[in-house]
C-alpha cells in the first residue's frame, strides 16, 4: 500500500468535513446488515474515495450486537480510528450506550421509536421512522427488517451526498443474480433516500465528494487474497478444519479450485480438498500429501496451531515441505476468538518441543497475503520444512482496498527433488547428507521407479542415510545442519520493509496489520516535528537489514499486537548488544490498533 | 494395483517372482524386536505376500505410528519408501499421501495402543473415509514399547505380569471398523501364518481401508498364563471362520470345490478370495450378521478370525474425489498455475 502523502489535518473545508470520517453502524448479529454495509463501503469506493471496512463482530451466530466502522479518508489512511463522527443506532440493546460513547459534534442516525435525542443533546440526531418506511418498501413482514438495513444506506447516502447510481450499482452487484433481492433493494435504498431528502434538514458538516484515488483498485480480505496465492501457488492438497477467522480461506478457496482447476477435458479435478476431524489430522494429512510431493497446506487459527505442535516439529526434524497458514485471535485458550492479535509469534516460531524454529512469513497487506502465500509454498518446497504464513482476523476477515494482486513473476520452485534419472546419473542418494553446504538435502517422492530412491523417514534420531541413530555425533551434525538451513534461509525469506528518515534518530519496527497504523501514525509524527524512521519484518529468521536499522537509532519502538512484545523479545535475541535500544509498543485490547495509540505512545515517550 | 501382468506361472521361476526379484528384495533392516515377537511374524508374512504377489516395491509406502509395532516398517520392503509418523497419527498421513498420489499401495502398521487409545479418533476417521490402503494392527493387548501397560484391546479381567487385573471392557477394533461402515475387516492371529498371508494378499487387492486386526503376541509383557493376547490362548482359542485361499488375477482358478462349499469374492482387480465354509456357515458380505457374530463371540469368549466383513462396491476415498489420473504431486506448473487471464478476471470481478 502506498503512503498517501499529504496529512489529514487540513480536514475542514470552509465548515464542511469532506471525505475523513467514519460511519459506525450498530446492529445485531444476523441481521443481515453485512451486506447493506458492504453496499454502503462500495458506494463510497466507487466514487474514487479511499475507504477501509472493520467488521466488530462476537463470537455468535445471531442475536448479539455488531459495529461495523467504515473509515473514509481522503489521504488514504485506512487503518481503525477511534473516532465514531456518524453512528446509525439501530441496535436498542447498545443503542444509549453506543450514544453516549460518541463525541461532541458527532451524528447520530436512529430508529425515532428509540427517543435517543433524549440520552444526548450535543450531537446531531436524525431520527428515522425505519419500521414505516420499510412496511411501505414491502408487504411482507418478515423482509421488513432486512430492509431496514437498505433503508440507513438511502439515508445515509442523501445526507452525505453519495451518488445514487453508485448504490444501484453496488446493490446489483451484492445481489447478483438474484433479481427480486435486488427489486426490492432498490426500492429500500430510495426510500430511505427520498425520505431524507423531503424530512431531514442537513445539520451536520460531514460529506463525501468525487475523487479519484481508488481508479485500479479492488475491494478484498486477506483471506481470499491469501486463497488466490494458494490458487496461483499451484497449491494441490487443502486439509483444514473450520476455525474463526481462518474458515473463509479454505471456503473461499474451494470455490474458485472448483471454476478454475477442473481439468477442461476430463472434468477432473486437478487438486484435493479434505475437512479434516480435527487440526492434528489436517497437519498430519498436510505433511504426507508434502512428503509424497504435493503442494499441500493447512489453515487454522490458535487453537489449531497448539494441537499442530507435535507435527510441526515431526515435519522440521524430518523435513517436510507444507504451508501453515495462521489467521490470528486472541488468546490464550479460547479467548476472544472475533477478535484480531499478533500474539502467537512466539508459540509458532519454536512450536514443538525440543529445538525447533520456523520460517514465519508476516503479510502486512492484503496485497502480502497473496504475495506471501505464494512465496511460502516455494520457501517449504526450497527449505524442506514447514512454512508458516502469520496474518490475523484484522487482514484476514476485514475488507481491504489493495492494488490488484500481480501475476506471480517467478515460476514455481519445487526445490531439491531427485528423479529416476537423477539417481541412475548420481549412482548414489542418502537422504540427509548435506551434498551443497547450504544445510539442504535432496530428496525423492515416494513411487519413484529406482532401487536407490527410498528412504525411512523417522521422527526419532537419524543419520546422513536416514538410518535410525542413537550416535550422539549423528544427532549434534543433525541438528547442526538444520541449523544450518534455518541460516541460508536469511538469505530467501523477504526483505523488510525499510524508510528510512534522515533526520530521525527514532525508529519504529512494526509487522503484519499494524503497517497501516504505523504509515498514518509517522505522518502524525512528522506533524508533531519527530521524524521517525520504520522498519517491517516481513519474515523470521531475521535478514541483516534489520541488524543495520538498529545499529543507526538512537532508540527503537518495536510497535505490536500482543501482550508480551514478542517481536522485541526476539530481536533482543539477535541483537543483544542493542537490547536496551529497543523499547516496545504493545496494543492488545483485541481492536486493531490505531495510529492515534501509537502516536501517544511515542510522544508521550519522545516528549 | 499390481503393477505388472504377466502370464508366466509362479511356480516355473523358484527364486524369483513375476517381476524378477527374490524375496530378499522385500526385505528391510534386521528386526531389533524381542526374540519371538508376534509384530517379526507379522513382518515376515508380509514380505511373503508382497513377493509372491510380485508387487514392485518401489510403488508401496509404508507407514506406521508409534511403538514396537509401529518399528516393524524398518523391516519390511527396504526398497519403499517409509513413514514412522507420531504416535497415533499414521491415518493422517496415509490420507494425505493418497491425495498426493493415489498410485501407491500403502502398508499401515499400527499397535493396539497407537490405534485404540491416541490414535482412535484417527483410526474411525480413515475407516468412514475408506483411504485405500492395508491397515495392520498388530494387537498384543499392552504397550510394549513402554513396557507393559495396559491397552484399550485388553480384554476384562485379563492379569498383567504384575498380577493386575484389566478391569475395563475392551475395544474391538472390528466390531468398531465395520461399524463404521470399513469395506473390508478381518482378524488374524501372528501364529497362523497361511490365514494371514492370504488376507494380506486379498487386503492388496482391495480398493479401499483395509483393516487387518492381527493378534500379535508380546512375548516380555503379555505372554504369561492369564493373559488372552498369548500365544498359547490364542492357538487354543482361535477358531476361523472359513479356510482362505487367495488367487491373484493373473492365475487361473483351478480348484474344484463342491457345490455350495466355496464362497467366492472377486475383488476390485480381478483377484478372488475363496471362502471354503468350516463349521460355521459365514458370509462376510452381511454387515449386520458380521457384527452379531462378533458380539457373540465376545460374549462366549472366542476367538473368531478370517475374513469378517467385505464390501467390494463401497467408493474408496481418492475415487471420491474425482482425482485427474496423475498424482498431484507430480501435476506441472502449466496444470496448477492457472493463467494470468484467470487472475484478470477475478480481479476485474473485485473492483
Ligand atoms: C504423544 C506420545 N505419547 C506417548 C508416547 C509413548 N509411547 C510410545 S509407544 C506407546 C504405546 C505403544 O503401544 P502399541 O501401539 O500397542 O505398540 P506396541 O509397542 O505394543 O507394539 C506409547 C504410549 C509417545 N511416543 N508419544
Ligand atoms: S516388548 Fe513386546 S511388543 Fe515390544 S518387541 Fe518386545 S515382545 Fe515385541
Ligand atoms: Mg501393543
Amino acid at each position: 500500500m502506498k503512503t498517501l502523502a499529504q496529512d489529514s489535518a487540513q480536514k475542514v473545508d470552509k465548515g464542511r468535513v469532506i471525505n475523513d470520517f467514519s460511519i459506525q453502524v450498530a446492529t445485531v448479529n444476523g441481521s443481515g446488515s453485512q451486506s447493506s454495509n458492504s453496499v454502503l463501503m462500495r458506494s463510497i469506493f466507487q466514487m474514487g474515495i479511499p475507504v477501509s471496512g472493520k467488521n466488530l463482530f462476537p463470537s455468535n451466530i445471531a442475536g448479539l450486537p455488531t459495529w461495523f466502522t467504515i473509515r473514509i479518508n481522503k489521504d488514504g489512511w485506512v487503518a481503525r480510528a477511534e473516532q465514531v463522527d456518524i453512528l446509525v443506532a439501530i441496535n436498542p440493546q447498545t443503542a444509549h450506550d453506543d450514544v453516549k460513547s460518541l463525541t461532541a459534534g458527532a451524528v447520530c442516525i436512529s430508529p425515532i421509536d428509540l427517543k435517543l435525542d433524549a440520552v444526548r443533546s450535543d450531537i446531531t440526531h436524525y431520527q428515522v421512522p425505519f419500521s414505516e418506511l420499510a412496511a411501505e418498501a414491502t408487504d411482507q413482514v418478515k423482509l421488513r427488517k432486512l430492509l431496514t438495513n437498505m433503508i440507513y444506506v438511502g439515508v445515509i447516502a442523501e445526507l452525505l451526498g453519495i451518488d445514487q447510481n453508485e448504490i444501484e450499482t453496488s446493490i446489483r452487484r451484492q445481489f447478483e443474480g438474484k433479481g427480486k433481492a435486488i427489486d426490492l433493494n432498490l426500492v429500500a435504498a430510495s426510500k430511505g433516500q427520498q425520505w431524507a431528502k423531503a424530512n431531514l434538514k442537513k445539520d451536520d458538516c460531514f460529506y463525501v465528494e468525487r475523487m479519484n484515488k481508488t481508479s485500479g483498485k479492488i475491494i478484498i480480505d486477506g483471506n481470499e487474497a491469501a486463497a488466490l496465492g494458494c490458487l496461483f501457488a499451484g497449491a494441490t492438497v487443502v486439509c483444514w478444519y473450520p476455525i474463526t477467522p481462518s474458515s473463509s480461506l479454505c471456503e473461499t478457496l474451494i470455490e474458485y479450485l472448483k471454476k478454475y482447476r477442473i481439468d477442461k477435458k476430463t472434468g477432473k479435478a486437478t487438486f484435493a480438498v479434505v475437512q479434516a476431524e480435527d487440526e492434528l489430522a489436517a497437519i498430519g494429512m498436510a505433511l504426507g500429501a508434502g512428503w509424497a510431493g504435493a503442494r499441500s497446506f493447512t489453515s487454522t487459527s490458535g487453537p489449531g496451531i497448539s494441537l499442530m505442535a507435535e507435527f510441526t516439529g515431526y515435519g522440521y526434524f524430518t523435513e517436510i515441505p507444507t504451508v501453515i497458514f495462521d489467521v490470528q485471535r486472541v488468546g490464550p485458550s479460547t479467548g476472544l476468538p472475533t477478535r484480531t492479535s499478533q500474539a502467537d509469534l512466539l508459540s509458532t516460531y519454536c512450536l514443538s518441543h525440543g529445538d525447533t524454529k520456523h520460517i514465519i512469513l508476516l503479510p502486512g497487506t492484503v496485497e502480502e497475503c497473496y504475495s506471501l502465500a505464494v512465496q511460502a509454498f516455494d520457501l517449504a518446497e526450497r527449505f524442506q520444512t514447514p512454512v508458516f504464513v502469520l496474518s490475523d482476523l484484522d487482514l484476514g476477515m476485514n475488507h481491504w482496498m489493495a492494488d490488484r494482486l500481480p501475476y506471480p513473476d517467478k515460476p514455481i520452485d519445487r526445490g531439491k527433488v531427485l528423479t529416476a534419472q537423477d539417481l541412475e546419473r548420481l549412482g548414489k542418494f542418502e537422504r540427509y547428507h548435506d551434498v551443497d553446504g547450504d544445510g539442504i538435502c535432496y530428496r525423492t517422492t515416494p513411487g519413484t521407479n529406482h532401487p536407490l530412491a527410498a528412504y525411512f523417514t523417522r521422527g526419532s534420531g537419524h543419520n546422513e542415510k536416514a538410518q535410525y541413530s542413537e550416535r550422539p555425533e549423528d544427532y549434534e551434525n543433525l541438528m547442526k545442519r538444520l541449523d544450518r538451513k534455518y541460516q541460508t534461509a536469511r538469505k530467501y525469506v523477504p526483505k523488510p520493509e525499510l524508510d528510512i528518515d534522515r533526520q530521525a534518530r527514532v525508529g519504529i519496527i512494526a509487522y503484519g496489520s499494524s503497517h497501516c497504523a504505523i504509515l498514518e501514525s509517522r505522518s502524525q509524527l512528522r506533524n508533531a516535528k519527530l521524524p521517525v524512521s520504520y522498519l517491517r519484518i516481513k519474515a523470521l529468521p531475521f535478514t541483516e537489514e534489520l541488524r543495520q536499522f538498529v545499529e543507526r537509532l538512537d532508540r527503537i519502538y518495536v510497535v505490536e499486537q500482543n501482550r508480551d512484545a514478542q517481536l522485541r523479545d526476539l530481536i533482543r535475541l539477535e541483537l543483544p548488544e542493542h537490547a536496551m535500544k529497543l523499547q516496545s509498543i504493545c496494543h492488545f485490547s483485541g481492536l486493531p490498533i490505531s495510529a492515534r495509540f501509537v502516536t501517544d505512545a511515542i510522544l508521550g515517550e519522545e516528549g | 494395483m499390481v503393477a505388472t501382468q504377466s502370464n508366466q506361472p509362479l511356480s516355473s521361476e523358484p527364486h524369483t517372482n513375476r517381476i524378477g526379484l527374490t524375496q530378499a528384495d522385500y526385505k528391510g533392516a534386521v528386526s531389533t524386536l524381542c526374540d519371538g515377537c508376534g509384530h517379526d511374524a507379522v513382518t515376515s508374512q508380509i514380505i511373503k505376500a508382497f513377493y509372491e504377489l510380485g508387487i514392485e516395491p518401489h510403488r508401496v509406502t509404508k507407514l506406521s505410528g508409534i511403538g514396537c509395532s509401529s518399528k516393524t516398517p524398518a523391516y519390511f520392503l527396504g526398497r519403499a519408501h517409509g513413514f514412522n509418523s507420531v504416535h497415533g497419527r499414521m491415518p493422517s498421513v496415509a490420507t494425505g499421501v493418497s491425495m498426493a498420489n493415489q498410485q501407491l499401495l500403502q502398508v499401515g502398521i499400527s499397535g493396539d495402543g497407537d490405534t485404540a487409545s491416541i490414535g482412535l479418533g484417527q483410526f474411525c476417521h480413515i475407516v468412514r473415509r475408506n483411504v485405500p490402503m492395508i491397515y495392520i494392527v498388530e494387537n498384543n493387548g499392552v504397550y510394549g514399547l513402554t513396557k507393559g501397560q495396559f491397552s484399550a484391546t485388553a480384554d476384562l479381567g485379563s492379569k498383567l505380569k504384575t498380577g493386575v487385573v484389566n478391569d475395563l471392557p475392551p475395544i474391538d477394533l472390528c466390531g468398531l471398523a465395520i461399524e463404521l461402515n470399513c469395506s473390508f475387516v478381518a482378524r488374524s492371529f501372528a501364529g497362523d501364518p497361511k490365514q494371514l498371508v492370504s488376507l494380506l494378499k486379498a487386503s492388496a487387492s482391495h480398493k479401499g481401508t483395509s483393516v487387518l486386526d492381527v493378534i500379535s503376541p508380546c512375548v516380555t509383557f503379555n505372554n504369561h498364563e492369564g493373559s488372552t493376547k498369548s500365544y498359547k490362548y490364542a492357538k487354543d482359542h482361535e477358531i476361523p471362520l472359513h479356510e482362505l485361499s487367495y488367487v491373484p488375477f493373473y492365475e487361473q482358478i483351478t480348484v474344484d470345490y463342491e457345490p455350495g462349499t466355496v464362497q467366492d469374492v472377486e475383488m476390485h482387480d480381478g483377484s478372488h478370495i475363496m471362502l471354503k465354509k468350516l463349521g460355521l456357515d459365514y458370509d462376510p458380505s452381511n454387515r449386520i450378521n458380521a457384527l452379531m457374530t462378533l458380539q457373540k463371540a465376545h460374549a462366549e469368549g472366542q476367538f473368531l478370525t478370517g475374513l469378517l466383513y467385505i464390501d467390494e462396491s463401497k467408493p474408496d476415498f481418492t475415487t471420491l474425489m474425482n482425482l485427474v489420473d496423475e498424482p498431484l504431486a507430480h501435476l506441472p506448473e502449466g496444470v496448477v498455475r492457472p493463467p494470468k487471464a484467470v487472475l484478470d478476471e477475478i480481479m476485474n470481478s473485485l473492483m
